[in-house]
């Protein structure tokens, strides 16, 4: 399903002078359908890199990478939301939408989809329930902690059923309970067949998962293990 | 589609209400261009009143030997009046010349008292209006052409001439300056207004990004922005629409006591539809137009 093939980026230059960074180098792997896989490595390991590429918000400096036999880097920028409503993304920095509410925000997502106004207040007062925040929903980001607007994040990523969630350090901001409650999310969702990427580095999360884990090091892919622990 | 237009339109009315203070100050510039551009307009109406003064003032006179008959000189005026370039020819016998000049010295008793020793001595005249300076020139030619130059004593037109030209000369570069003063301004105006919603959507560059990352097409992305800018529009036109007339209002009489017989507020109120429609086209325009170009740099993510 999700393909990367011999992936190099390399930041050459910021805008105050020449610095040059690896982020990915010579990376390959391939995810299939129904699989739970979580990305671990220190920070700037390159695990966002993926996802930027992922979404085709950037380019890689070398290699391809393929959604659905689709190289993503081929799409038209036009035509490229075709993609991304395909994925669910949970962003580090959550990403919401400063002038929306929590509600709107989650309802942003199937407005795009074309749901109609009923179908949208069904699943977005559901979902809302589920990761516990009904009472916040006419709130605006600025209104909300950390920790909730990573569950209303999760919400946005998940409300449209896509076919694969790329959760990028979905628990760096919750306590305990929710930590554990959105795992058993994510979990849930996988069972019904959705695609799960998990980008994180909170080792007890992916010790007791048990599932694949990929390790990245320096951008380098050092380890890919079926039923993986976290080792750095 | 409908249902998608309605939202469009309520995300539109949303983002406009929340972002308020931004919406105001854009509707302001917006209000400030249109203001502006319809001053010009009534402007515009006030120099061609103006202009169309000066020019009725100008005329040439033909005047006619002493012994020449009044049906002679009639059948003249009847073949100017058919010249194309004639505006209107007045017929002054001699009469009706005594008439005019007593009524202009009866003060003053030493012309008066020359004049009863010698009898009317003025002639008989033609007062010729053409539509434009220039146009004089061919009434000229057909009198000169024409079997009654033998009655003719004089054409005061080769006197007036230079002063003809003068006014006419000032009167079209008037006109001239108007326009570019006001092709110059409403360009000004346009910009600052281009700039204005630019400043507003350059604050929404972050949640444009967002919206493509999480999947919305161009289309549904750019919908409430140009909602918003010809809400912008509407709301700008109306105000100034408003404004505009409670400022005539106030200032007409004032300013109708100066221009005798032309009411810069009836101008005003007999175009008051178009000139809101057209209003509402340029700030409507202006708004979506704007957003458009605006928005383009930021749905590259």
């Amino acid at each position: 399903m999700i393909k990367f093939q011999n992936i190099s980026r390399i930041y050459s230059k910021n805008h105050i002078g020449s610095v040059t960074k690896i982020a990915l180098d010579n990376v390959s792997f391939e995810i299939n359908k129904e699989e739970f896989v979580s990305i671990v490595g220190k920070s700037g390991a390159g695990k966002t890199t993926l996802l930027r590429l992922l979404l085709a918000e950037e380019k890689p400096t070398k290699g391809r990478v393929f959604f659905d036999g689709q190289d993503v880097h081929k799409i038209a920028k036009s035509k490229i939301f075709q993609l991304r409503r395909r994925i669910g993304t949970v962003f580090q920095d959550y990403k919401l939408l400063p002038t929306k509410t929590a509600y709107e925000n989650i309802a942003y997502v199937m407005e795009v989809m074309g749901y109609s106004d009923e179908e949208i207040a069904r699943d977005v007062a559901e979902v809302l329930k589920i990761v516990g925040l009904s009472d916040k929903s006419n709130n605006f980001p600025a209104e909300l902690s950390g920790g909730e607007k990573q569950r209303i994040a999760i919400a946005r990523a998940l409300i449209h059923r896509p076919d694969v969630i790329f959760a990028d350090e979905p628990t760096g901001n919750l306590d305990p309970y929710h930590t554990s409650e959105i795992i058993k999310l994510l979990l849930n969702i996988n069972n019904f067949g959705t695609i799960v990427i998990l980008a994180t580095h909170n080792r007890e999360i992916v010790n007791k998962l048990k599932r694949r884990v990929i390790t990245l090091e320096n951008g380098m892919l050092i380890r890919d293990e079926e039923k993986g622990r976290f080792v750095l | 589609m409908i249902a998608s237009f309605k939202k469009v339109i309520k995300t539109g009315w949303l983002n406009f209400v929340r972002n308020s203070g931004i919406s105001i100050a854009t509707c302001f510039i917006i209000g400030m261009t249109l203001f502006l551009m319809t001053s010009l307009l009534v402007m515009k109406d006030i120099t061609n009143y103006l202009i169309n003064l000066v020019q009725e003032k100008v005329d040439i006179s033909i005047y006619f030997r002493e012994d020449a008959a009044e049906q002679e000189i009639l059948n003249l005026k009847d073949q100017i009046v058919k010249i194309p370039e004639v505006k209107d020819v007045v017929y002054v016998s001699k009469a009706e010349a005594l008439d005019k000049f007593v009524e202009r010295y009866k003060d003053d008793s030493v012309v008066m008292e020359s004049l009863a020793e010698v009898g009317n001595p003025l002639r008989p005249s033609l007062n010729v209006k053409a539509w434009q300076a220039n146009q004089y020139e061919a009434v000229i030619t057909f009198i000169d052409g024409s079997s009654s130059k033998d009655l003719i004593e004089k054409v005061d037109y080769y006197e007036r001439k230079p002063v003809i030209d003068r006014i006419f000369k000032t009167t079209t570069m008037m006109n001239a300056l108007g326009i570019t003063m006001s092709l110059i301004l409403a360009m000004v105006a346009v910009l600052v207004s281009f700039n204005q919603v630019r400043l507003a959507i350059y604050n929404s560059r972050e949640e444009i990004g967002i919206q493509r990352l999480v999947g919305a097409s161009n289309w549904f992305i750019r919908g409430p922005f140009l909602a918003e800018g010809a809400m912008s529009g509407i709301f700008a036109s109306v105000a100034t629409t408003i404004v505009f007339s409670i400022i005539l209002l106030i200032l007409s009489p004032r300013f109708d006591v100066i221009l005798s017989g032309f009411s810069i507020s009836g101008v005003f109120f007999a175009k008051f539809w178009p000139l809101f429609f057209i209003q509402m086209l340029i700030g409507v325009g202006l708004g979506v137009f704007s957003s458009i170009i605006a928005i383009r740099k930021y749905l590259e993510v």
